[in-house]
């Protein structure tokens, strides 16, 4: 693979861009990075970009062929739940009396999870290409991207896009020649992390505040507005143009069995090179690390969080001997989640880094049901008691019982999201957490 | 009462929902009143609410659940600083307290000149540029620096 040219980068202001280096990674979703304006239509074109789409609405594809070809890549869902996507699209129901929507989950806010905002700002036609397919192929005549309100630069680049793409008639009415239509617009958040939660994320575009709803009825029979709803990731869709264009087989075997294709793994904290790393679904975690640039300033790794806070955080030894694909982490006792790897080196004081977490959840947690709205305050003040020296031995057991109280009891996934660092972190941290309670400081001497 | 210009904006927004659904712009319009007046005061909130039919409850109850909207004054730059786990890893708290010690406020402070507000953020999506922060919810700094802290300050002085 080619070393990225220089990047024209809109929205640096004073910053560098995270710069990756492109060696060693597999570009299926973030392939306009290799050439020197990555965002624009022409570049997309140029790398063979609308092609799928042109071809599907000129020889109206049948439908259901697409969603074989997508069942055939393996593809999962990868905002976290990695629910396969060929699966989902079959939900939706043929045949409707009225709009269907379109909506793609861009609001990422899980702590570590930074992939979807590099597809957006590097590669926005892509995305666009992949929800136009998904329409015609379910028949949704209007789309919407809710993109996280925090990267405003980035949703900018997406308006723009968009009306890039409906200029040259790949969205609108009767696109490419075809009596397809589909309108396809960009909506955003405004700071609350549940409404990456896909029926938060429906009320938030409704314009109310992003409380989730109860399932059943599930977005594909009650979606936005009411009307049946496609919901899927960002990745996701930028994937389908991709597997159409070299055929779900030609996807599949970039992975693994059961982990179809690339993902897109976010690297953050103790590294070397932090930044998305777009590699083969089952790559040991130990190359993916490498091509990081190692833990940083020569140090020791002592933890990994692989798919961000809400899957299991992960020693060392049993991350350095996993691969990076659903089987391989849940295997390992952990889940791949976004693939939002946190690396933490041997200075990290693990009580600090739960209570961190911690007041992330409780912060976050939307106040609708009352075990996670509770609970997951209770748990911050405890461990808040713990870091201040106050900790007692059975606080342990209390934060336990607290998180198993949370998961499971709640109507969307943050209770089990609150839940797993608290559980995790104690399961195989636990000394750690008791030298704290005992001594009043942390195990770790740069503490 | 509401400027031609942020109806202009707000009327586009409204493009992207079907006609009777004028309630889904209200995310929308409460930020480019927000943009445009520094904070939301609940008279602003009435007006949106007015403009778009629906309760005026229902605009406020997304001005307070969503972490963006500033229901107070916060100066001319508000600079929101990420503490969560990615950034902590990159040495955030540093950053914090630089910024405390030069602006001389806490977190939720404005400076007495009314110039600066530090308000303590949530993930903001974007760990592989940690340390980060925003000012005024659209210009994103990350890779921060000491250093770097007091430039972007300087300019903004």
């Amino acid at each position: 693979m080619a070393t990225r040219k220089a990047v024209v980068d809109k929205t640096s202001l004073h910053k560098p861009v995270v710069m990756t280096d492109l060696k060693g990674q597999t570009l299926v979703t973030l392939r306009t990075l290799t050439e020197e304006n990555p965002a624009s239509l022409e570049t997309y074109i140029k790398l063979g970009g609308y092609s799928a789409l042109k071809r599907i609405v000129t020889e109206k594809t049948k439908a259901t062929d697409i969603i074989t070809e997508v069942k055939t890549s393996g593809l999962r869902g990868r905002g976290g739940a990695g629910f396969p996507t060929g699966l989902k699209w079959s939900f939706m129901p043929r045949y409707f009396d009225g709009v269907k929507y379109l909506v793609c989950n861009s609001d990422e806010g899980e702590p570590g999870t930074f992939k979807d905002r590099d597809i957006i700002r590097y590669n926005p036609h892509q995305l666009i290409e992949g929800m136009a397919i998904a329409a015609y192929t379910l028949g949704a005549r209007v789309g919407y991207n809710y993109i996280h309100g925090e990267i405003w630069q980035d949703y900018e680049i997406f308006e723009a896009a968009l009306h890039e793409a409906k200029a040259a008639g790949y969205l609108g009415e009767n696109i490419l020649g075809s009596n397809f239509n589909f309108d396809l617009y960009a909506v955003h958040g405004y700071g609350a992390y549940i409404c990456g939660e896909e029926t938060a994320l429906i009320e938030s575009i409704e314009g109310k505040k992003g409380q989730p709803r109860f399932k059943p009825p599930f977005p594909a029979s009650y979606g936005v507005f009411g009307k049946p709803t496609n919901v899927n990731n960002t990745e996701s869709y930028t994937s389908i143009p991709w597997i159409l264009e070299h055929g779900g087989q030609a996807f599949a075997d970039l992975g693994v069995p059961n982990s179809g294709g690339t993902k897109l793994f976010s690297v953050s904290g103790h590294v070397e090179k932090p930044g998305n790393y777009e590699v083969k679904m089952g790559t040991p975690f130990n190359e993916l690390l490498e091509l990081a640039g190692g833990v940083w300033k020569g140090r020791k790794l002592k933890a990994v969080i692989p798919g961000g806070p809400s899957t299991p955080v992960m020693p060392a030894e049993a991350i350095m001997a996993a691969t990076m694909d659903y089987e391989g982490l849940s295997k390992a006792r952990s889940s791949l989640g976004a693939g939002s790897m946190i690396v933490m080196d041997e200075t990290t004081c693990m009580v600090k880094a739960l209570h961190r977490l911690s007041y992330f959840f409780y912060e976050e947690s939307c106040g609708q049901c009352t075990p996670c709205r509770e609970g997951t305050g209770w748990v911050y003040r405890v461990i808040d008691r713990i870091v201040n020296g106050k900790g007692k031995m059975e606080d342990l057991d209390l934060l336990t019982d607290v998180s198993n109280n949370i998961a499971g009891r709640t109507i969307c996934a943050l209770g089990e999201a609150a839940a797993t660092p608290v559980l995790s972190f104690i399961k195989h941290f636990r000394p750690e957490f008791e030298y704290y309670i005992q001594h009043g400081k942390s195990m770790v001497e740069s503490q | 009462m509401l400027s031609p210009q942020a109806i202009e904006k707000i009327d586009y927004e409204l493009t992207k929902y079907p006609a009777d659904q004028r309630q889904a712009a209200v995310m929308s319009a409460l930020r480019i009143v927000q943009t445009e007046r520094g904070w939301l005061s609940k008279e602003s909130i009435t007006e949106i609410a007015q403009y778009l039919r629906m309760p005026e409850i229902a605009a406020m109850e997304v001005a307070s659940f969503y972490n963006m909207y500033d229901l107070s004054p916060v100066g001319k730059y508000k600079i929101t600083i990420c503490t969560n786990i990615s950034c902590m890893l990159r040495d955030s708290d540093e950053i914090v307290n630089h910024l405390k010690t030069k602006l001389g406020v806490g977190f939720n402070e404005v400076t007495p000149d009314g110039k600066f507000c530090l308000k303590e953020g949530e993930c903001m999506g974007c760990c592989g540029g940690a340390p980060l922060m925003h000012v005024n919810n659209t210009e994103m700094h990350e890779f921060l620096t000491v250093e770097k802290v007091d430039a972007i300050i300087e300019e903004l002085q």
